[in-house]
């Protein structure tokens, strides 16, 4: 992997990452960075204070595989996600209000604190939703793809997951139907190392989750997860390819969760040394430099966009702490679409 | 109007085509459905009549083609998926498990799933110990899904499209055995409603609750039994999720007795939950008798046709059983 530099290229040479996104939707993209790792300190803070219970999964130092991949998304194109998913829920266009009240157990989240993190999803942004079970998310993004083409739409299902899910036998079956039926699906790998404390060259026979795509007749892209407008970039290529009736993609994102796996993590399976490198390659310092070095942002309006970041995700949370907690009388709501046993 | 008589298998091909001609949403998925026909022909020439984008043959990935099926459903069109055998739903018991039957709840009421699985099950036709099993209690001991049973090729259809209607998922478990039945079909597209048992034949001395072939079984023996005096009621359970309690109680506190007759391995079988069900409510104080269960060996369906009548219910097991039930204290 190539180590993250800034890069001070003439602006004639821009990439075309920087020449399709208007000054404005870069600026979000920042800014959608920066929440989801507010957001993700938030829910840490919040965790550790005793404020919520169960557990987490933080996706802090991804945020440029989540943002870069849904930033040219459609309202109307499905994410599936994983059981690390508060990014890409942001990402997709979700509401932290409503996803905190949703970490608080409250009826004001995303669902009425049912779901928890794990099963957050925002369905009106075309979020179907993360999941609890590692690989339970790709064969339902294949069908989201064919319900699509049934509709005669032409928009996508992305279904993310990480390393780890690439072992399941899921994975596979949702690949290869997706290429025999020739869908309009991107699989995005989040690859960061280790599903949850064994590392990909523990588990896996290949060196990386791109070398099984020919397996499947689809190309396999690997891309600098900590970069933007690389995964980005891919994810626009595999986008039309997919609306243009060509069928899926694999893009594998090479990236790190800076904190463990969830909070029960002691980290003993990597070293300090590691994660100090990759905090290094911090995708959201990676893209603030360029969006300066490219003129597309001065320095003191990247710190109104951390600082409205962070008076958000403070809202946020006020707003779940006072959210109204469910009845235990409503605890069979929902079990069925019309009341039944 | 005359009666028109169908196979079950016919009126479950019937159900699907009258679902797909109403509805541009419905399609079918399963493994050999398609110019094969499906494994029992219950599919037949759908494929021929609907094209192969609405009866879509799948590989042979039980796993991930359940889950397309569930994504299917949740982006806005109904799947009725077909398993080959039940017992290979077991390949695919996470996309129905943990997400088909719980997506909805999970995500607030946000969504439905509305998908129909059909699962050809049961013993009898000398496929041994992987292709014989009646798993229907497995499904029925998960909130989120609905499970039916049907035993006649009326039911057959009118459940089946009960359970396209539906917006959660419902699972159709049909015996093999039954494919080849005939019987009285109505040709417009009628519903049976999931959730009611039906009293298929009245009787003051002894409820029998029975599901898919055991019906046809009970009825059987009731007709025998009646010339020893007994008389006998016996209800077809139809649906297994949600239990229809309150038909089975009025029927115990008629008669005094219950026997529950079933294919599926009688330990935590649904006959468990008939009888503990009954020991919980009114119908206790009326039962002049303990209640019977006779449900499958606690053994793997073997491959001999004599070991394999032997392990599940057979009529004159059923007779003999009722018989001493009743005479024991009457």
């Amino acid at each position: 992997m190539t180590q993250v530099t800034q890069e001070t290229v003439a602006v004639s040479n821009l990439r075309d990452f920087y020449r399709h996104f208007d000054t404005t939707a870069l600026r979000d993209a920042l800014r959608r960075m920066y929440l989801i790792r507010r957001f993700e300190e938030g829910a840490e803070e919040a965790y550790t204070r005793g404020l919520i219970h169960g557990t987490m999964h933080l996706s802090i130092g991804q945020e440029a595989s989540a943002v870069g991949s849904c930033m040219d998304l459609r309202k109307t194109d499905y994410i599936t996600s994983t059981h690390r998913g508060h990014g890409h829920c942001i990402a997709k266009g979700a509401d932290p209000k409503l996803m905190f009240a949703e970490f608080f157990g409250k009826e004001e989240g995303y669902c009425r604190g049912r779901g928890g993190s794990m099963h957050i999803a925002d369905v009106e942004s075309g979020n179907l939703g993360a999941n609890g079970i590692v690989g339970g998310g790709l064969p339902i993004a294949v069908g989201a793809a064919l319900a699509i083409r049934k509709q005669k739409r032409d928009d996508v299902a992305v279904c993310f997951f990480g390393d780890g899910a690439s072992n399941e036998g899921a994975f596979h079956e949702a690949l290869n139907m997706a290429a025999i039926w020739k869908l309009p699906v991107l699989f995005i790998c989040e690859n960061n190392k280790y599903g949850m404390s064994v590392s990909t060259e523990r588990s896996m026979a290949v060196r990386n989750v791109a070398d099984r795509a020919p397996a499947y007749n689809m190309p396999g892209e690997i891309v600098d997860g900590n970069r933007i407008e690389d995964v980005s970039e891919a994810v626009m290529r595999a986008t039309a390819r997919a609306r243009n009736g060509d069928g899926p993609s694999l893009i594998e994102t090479k990236t790190y969760r800076i904190r463990g796996h969830s909070k029960s993590d002691r980290n003993r399976y990597r070293t300090k040394e590691e994660i100090e490198e990759w905090k290094a390659r911090d995708p959201i310092g990676h893209f603030e430099a360029n969006l300066e070095a490219f003129g597309i942002l001065r320095k003191d309006e990247a710190e109104a966009i951390r600082v409205a970041a962070e008076v958000e995700i403070a809202a946020a949370v006020e707003f779940a702490k006072g959210g109204t907690d469910p009845l235990p009388a409503d605890l069979m709501r929902d079990v069925y679409t019309k009341g039944a046993a | 109007m005359s009666a028109r008589e169908l196979s079950y298998a016919e009126a479950v091909r019937e159900a699907l085509a009258q679902a797909m001609e109403a509805d541009e949403r419905v399609f079918l998925m399963g493994e050999d459905i398609g110019v094969y026909g499906g494994a029992f022909q219950v599919t037949g020439d759908l494929v021929h009549r609907f094209g192969e984008d609405r009866v879509m043959d799948t590989p042979i990935a039980e796993l991930g083609a359940a889950g397309v099926a569930v994504g299917a459903a949740l982006a806005g069109s109904k799947p009725v998926f077909e398993f080959q055998f039940s017992d290979f739903a077991t390949l695919a018991m996470e996309q129905i498990v943990n997400q088909a039957a719980k997506i909805r709840f999970m995500l607030g009421g946000k969504v439905s799933v509305p998908l129909v699985m059909r699962f050809p099950a049961g013993s009898g036709t000398g496929a041994a110990a992987q292709h014989s099993q009646s798993l229907d209690a497995w499904f029925a001991h998960v909130p989120g899904l609905k499970v039916v049973q049907p035993a006649t090729p009326h039911d057959a259809k009118g459940l089946l499209l009960s359970a396209i209607d539906d917006p959660d998922p419902v699972m159709v478990f049909e015996h093999k055995l039954l494919y080849k039945m005939k019987g009285e079909v109505p040709e417009e597209a009628y519903r049976v409603p999931i959730g009611k048992a039906l009293v298929r034949r009245e009787g003051r001395h002894v409820t029998i609750v029975a599901t898919a072939i055991m019906v046809h079984r009970a009825l059987e023996a009731a007709e025998i039994l009646s010339g020893e005096g007994i008389d006998v009621e016996v209800i077809d359970l139809r649906t297994l999720r949600p239990l229809d309690t309150q038909t089975i109680i009025e029927s115990v506190k008629k008669t005094t007795r219950l026997a529950c007759v079933y294919e599926g391995v009688k330990t935590l079988g649904i006959g468990a939950e008939i009888s503990a069900m009954i020991a919980e409510s009114e119908a206790f104080d009326y039962l002049d008798a303990p209640i019977l269960r006779l449900g499958g060996a606690e053994a793997p369906i073997p491959y001999n046709p004599v070991l394999e009548k032997a392990a599940v219910p057979q009529t004159d097991g059923i007779i003999a059983s009722v018989r001493r039930l009743v005479t024991g204290r009457i």
